[in-house]
């Protein structure tokens, strides 16, 4: 069996040219999933091709209209940024209940994306922040909405030599909040049994003028459930409003059984949380920002 | 920069900092425990920041700054949290003690004061079989306050 190799690209074309000239490479971020994966010998790639060289896929610039997000940025780095904690606090709150503060320091939002594991914490929040994938690529670059991104468990859109370069979220609109909360059975260091992020936009007088749903751990991908948002939107987030985005969130759950929970069991929880998720972005949405 | 000093050594492709740590620059200070990243028992310091070093392929960190446990102390002279984990017997078999240090360090050099809420999260991502974690938060909490005094005076 040939060893596996290690390649640490400075450019984005070099690291596309690595990714096509071998189907079975592997692009390497943060290394919390792959070198698990790795180690426990469920994945021998050819390669392993480090982004963390590459200017452009590392670090958080935000200018009037969007904030572009490099998908190699580690955790812990975009929590400690004073601006994503004011902005996107649901998405910050995501990140911190990913692992320990070690792995914070390692893991990435763009690692998360790509791993695409159901109960991916930070894909709910990018999701309800209408947050775009660039992805790049042998055909150039193309921008694809996150909700898109993953097709299936450990399965997403991107192609052979495709690398997901950024993460693209537009600037909040004024009065408008992200939260984030998911159930696991103890405080810290687990996977969700069930996630629910939402974003809501209120006017002056404090009625939901825009809203988001996602949900997670309740189906084969994090779902964007529009009929969640549409029971938030026009209401004041009263208790009725709030009571019928929690059961559009279970309504559209198909989650599995699981040793992390039932199926009707994580129906359930994902609508209590899509309930008070909102209610949090809610309150946080009137406060100034 | 390995500790402040700067360190040349061949390693394969995919070898971990731990296992090049402590196979090829024997510095077994730094320990395994899981090698998935669960347990923070290799905890090292990359350019200041916190990571598992099971999770870290050593070719990555060529040109880059690391931090291990035996860079922690000064010569002879224990860091405070070395010296309090002592004081507070916060340790038993000690497999998890160095994963601790680099822990707590990293804690520290970012927040001096923290809450004893924060410090236990913190320290969540190291496990410890034999204390019950109560000796080690409250080593650090007083390594915390020591520090602090010391900046003061």
């Amino acid at each position: 069996m040939q060893s596996t190799r290690f390649e640490a690209p400075t450019t984005v074309a070099d690291a596309i040219r690595l990714m096509q000239a071998e189907p079975n490479a592997k692009a390497l971020a943060g290394g919390t999933d792959l070198l698990v994966q790795y180690r426990m010998g469920s994945s021998r790639p050819a390669s392993f091709i480090d982004l963390k060289r590459i200017p452009e896929l590392v670090g958080i610039t935000i200018d009037r209209k969007h904030m572009r997000l490099g998908a190699a940025t580690a955790a812990a780095v975009i929590c400690e940024h004073p601006e994503v904690k004011r902005f996107w606090p649901g998405l910050v709150e995501a990140i911190y209940l990913i692992g320990s503060a070690q792995i914070q320091g390692r893991g990435t939002v763009g690692g998360n994306l790509c791993n695409a594991s159901p109960a991916a914490d930070t894909t709910g929040p990018l999701i309800v922040n209408r947050a775009r994938a660039v992805i790049v690529g042998p055909q150039g670059e193309r921008t694809v909405n996150v909700e898109d991104v993953s097709v299936s468990p450990g399965q997403t859109v991107l192609g052979r030599g495709d690398l997901l370069a950024a993460l693209l979220v537009p600037c909040p609109e004024p009065r408008t909040a992200d939260a984030y909360l998911r159930l696991i059975p103890r405080t810290e260091m687990d996977i969700a049994v069930a996630g629910a992020a939402v974003s809501v936009t209120l006017d002056e007088l404090g009625l939901c003028t825009a809203a988001r749903v996602a949900i997670t751990a309740v189906a084969p991908t994090v779902l964007l459930v529009p009929e969640a948002a549409r029971a938030l939107i026009g209401s004041h987030l009263d208790d009725e409003a709030l009571r019928l985005a929690g059961a559009a969130a279970s309504a559209a759950a198909k989650p599995i059984d699981d040793k992390r929970g039932t199926n009707s069991y994580r129906r359930t929880v994902v609508g209590v949380l899509t309930r008070r998720a909102a209610t949090i972005a809610g309150r946080r949405a009137s406060l100034p920002m | 920069m390995l500790n402040g000093e700067p360190v040349e050594f061949l390693c394969e492709p995919v070898e971990t900092l731990l296992d090049a740590l402590r196979d090829r620059l024997n510095l077994t200070g730094t320990k395994e425990g899981c090698a998935t990243g669960d347990c923070g028992a290799c905890s090292v310091l990359l350019n200041q920041r916190l990571v598992p070093s099971c999770l870290v392929l050593a070719a990555e960190i060529d040109g880059q700054d690391v931090l291990t446990i035996e860079g922690i102390a000064q010569g002879e002279t224990l860091h405070p949290i070395q010296q309090k984990l002592l004081e507070h017997a916060a340790l038993q078999c000690g497999i998890c003690t160095p994963g601790f240090v680099v822990s707590a360090k990293a804690l520290l050099d970012q927040n001096p004061n923290p809450t004893e809420e924060e410090a236990r999260y913190w320290l969540a991502g190291n496990l410890c079989r034999c204390t019950g974690y109560d000796k080690i938060i409250r080593a650090v909490m007083d390594a915390a306050e020591s520090m602090r005094s010391d900046e003061t005076q």
